[in-house]
């Protein structure tokens, strides 16, 4: 029984953590009808800046976020406008191969700097660990349901209380209809798929904190995230949120009561299930027809 | 013109039966073993993928349940090398198939954006499968395939022929679907699925044989695959890479057209041969492979077919001294062109 509770106390702060990087992708999705593909490739990209920053320069992890995040906000935005933009019909389809080729170049170009060896992040909060009753928990994992909730609560501050985020929220509903009363779409797109890319790059840090990660790592994130998204409804935040939760609260779960090698199945049997019952995902709106 | 067309069909065929008497230098024959099993994939995926304007990317799932298949049956039945294995692979084409039907029946019940996703979030799952059913696949060992040998005749040849006759049955299938009633139902699902159904196609039941057609094809061509390399490893059977070489392969040549699926095979598959061959160490081919994606994605998005088709129709109209009306282009390029299209192998 204590195995289960710590299961998903584990389950619930790492679960917090891949909030952070479905949510980036659920929100590109929602503005800009794109699937980034990349969105693995990226957080693992994060992870290998903030390892950089620490091994060479000795900046801490979480300080180190305040160099990578804009960073890869500057990263996001100028891929928006090199290889997104450009593409000018079957918008949707055509991204998802363009984001899947930056994956291949990111995962190549990080073999070569950083070898294809696994590497994990360190710092004092990776190691040691808070006694609460019987439980053990690493600070890390702590301190990164903390950034979770930080960063998510800024994104929710930014979305629902500026004016930039009822741009956002606008173009999100109906693109269109959003540049003909006078918003930006492109300028919001391209913010938005920077925004989505610097909360890859947290998620990043946090991930490499807490797993071992090489280049090839970002085929397993990635398959992750794409059924989180697709279970919480595409487009939808407050389902990417969910199912994150859920997914890795189950996950852990499985893999205690269970093995830890069938843990990630799970993910595929709920997917089925999901699918089968309620193809739009948990929170998503049903494909309207498409003019 | 058709004559024309007959003629080049025919001398393209017999290019392709003489090819191994004219390069018999075995890295050359493998070059193009590897290229008709490509061309083989890419015509399969484009008869789901381009035709009804599904882009599946997780075809590698099927490859690898063909391969599994084909492994495993001659590895539990004893098996010797020689012809029996090349009889069996249509079987396990058939069983790729088989999985296709649930796969497909699941992934096809949303539209297209989501079914992107859901296709890689299958392969991503299958992969795990093979490594995980130790007791079926043996795990990251992998299985080793009874070792091919044959009376008389070079190592290569039964390969070149088999992989040729796949691809010339697989373009046969894909033309007759392009050409009748049912594959008509399949372009206009690309074009507007609402209306299809509205107009009485069976939108499901028609991607779902669609999907299933070319799963099996892309079965076989795993099977094949694992019998010549004579062993197989999850990694490799089940491989991302092959998704987006395929995808690669139908976007280069031109999506949903009759040929453009073979030149694009014709064209990348040598190619990449070439660059994994110079540069193997690691990251170089992958950076490559993925700068050459987007160039071609970026500079010719609707493939070498539509567009060569687009400027044939150009040069044919200025020589009979019609002039262009303005829109003429756009109908002539609209979605895709492969109806209008005049270019076929």
């Amino acid at each position: 029984m204590k195995l289960v509770v710590d299961a998903i106390i584990t389950g619930i702060l790492t679960g917090s953590i891949y909030a952070l990087m479905a949510s980036g992708l659920t929100l590109i999705f929602g503005v800009m009808d794109i699937i980034n593909v990349g969105q693995g490739a990226l957080v693992i990209l994060g992870a290998y800046l903030s390892y950089y920053l620490e091994q060479n320069f000795h900046i801490d992890l979480f300080v180190g976020l305040l160099i990578t995040m804009p960073a890869m906000f500057l990263l996001g935005v100028v891929l928006e406008w090199a290889f997104i933009r450009p593409i000018k019909r079957d918008r949707t389809t055509l991204s998802i191969l363009i984001t899947f080729a930056i994956a291949l170049i990111i995962e190549g170009l990080l073999g070569i700097f950083f070898t294809n060896n696994v590497v994990q992040l360190q710092a004092w909060y990776v190691t040691a660990s808070l006694q609460v009753g019987d439980f053990y928990l690493a600070y890390v994992y702590i301190f990164g349901f903390i950034l979770s909730v930080v960063l998510l609560g800024g994104l929710y501050l930014l979305l629902y209380r500026t004016k930039f985020g009822f741009s956002l929220l606008a173009s999100m509903q109906d693109r269109t209809s959003a540049q003909l009363i006078g918003i930006d779409v492109e300028r919001v797109s391209a913010i938005t798929f920077g925004i989505g890319v610097a909360l890859a790059a947290a998620g990043g840090m946090a991930y490499g904190a807490t797993f071992a990660f090489n280049p090839g790592s970002l085929y397993d994130l990635i398959s992750r995230l794409l059924v989180i998204i697709i279970l919480g409804g595409m487009g939808s935040l407050r389902g990417a949120l969910i199912a994150s939760l859920g997914m890795l609260v189950i996950e852990d779960v499985t893999s205690v009561l269970w093995s830890p090698v069938w843990a990630t199945t799970v993910f595929f049997v709920l997917l089925i299930v999901i699918m089968v019952v309620r193809p739009q995902g948990l929170f998503g709106r049903l494909e309207a027809r498409k003019q | 013109m058709r004559t024309a067309k007959i003629i080049g069909l025919i001398a393209v065929l017999a290019f392709a039966i003489i090819f191994p008497q004219i390069f018999s230098n075995p890295a050359v024959i493998t070059v193009a073993i590897f290229t008709l099993l490509y061309g083989t994939a890419t015509v399969a995926w484009n008869i789901f993928s381009g035709y009804t304007g599904y882009i599946a990317l997780g075809h590698a799932a099927f490859f690898g349940i063909g391969s599994y298949a084909l492994a495993i049956m001659c590895v539990d039945w004893g098996i010797p090398g020689g012809n029996i294995p090349l009889m069996l692979v249509p079987v396990a084409g058939l069983i790729a198939a088989i999985f296709a039907v649930p796969l497909g029946w699941i992934s096809l019940r949303v539209r297209k954006h989501t079914f992107v996703v859901i296709t890689i979030a299958i392969f991503f799952i299958m992969q795990p499968m093979a490594f995980n059913l130790r007791s079926i696949t043996q795990g990251s060992i992998g299985i080793s395939l009874p070792i091919p040998h044959w009376d008389h005749v070079p190592f290569h040849l039964p390969f070149y022929y088999y992989a040729l006759g796949m691809l010339i049955v697989a373009q046969i299938v894909s033309w007759w679907i392009r050409n009748s009633k049912y594959g008509l139902g399949l372009l206009a699902i690309r074009d507007d699925e609402d209306r299809a159904l509205g107009l009485g196609v069976n939108t499901g039941a028609a991607k779902l044989a669609a999907f299933v057609i070319s799963a099996f094809f892309v079965g076989m061509v795993g099977a094949l695959h694992a019998y010549f390399q004579g062993s197989i490893y999850p990694a490799f059977a089940f491989d991302p890479l092959f998704d987006i070489a395929v995808a690669l392969m139908g976007f280069l040549g031109g999506l949903g057209t009759l040929s453009g699926p073979i030149i694009g095979a014709l064209i990348l598959e040598p190619t990449q041969r070439y660059f994994t061959m110079q540069f193997s160490e690691n990251g170089y081919y992958l950076i490559i492979y993925g700068a050459l994606f987007l160039g071609i994605i970026l500079l010719l998005p609707e493939g070498i077919v539509p567009t060569l088709g687009k400027y044939w129709n150009k040069w044919k109209d200025s020589r009979n001294g019609a002039p262009l009306q303005a829109g003429d282009m756009d109908a002539k390029v609209q979605g895709n062109g492969p109806a209008k299209d005049e270019v076929r192998s």
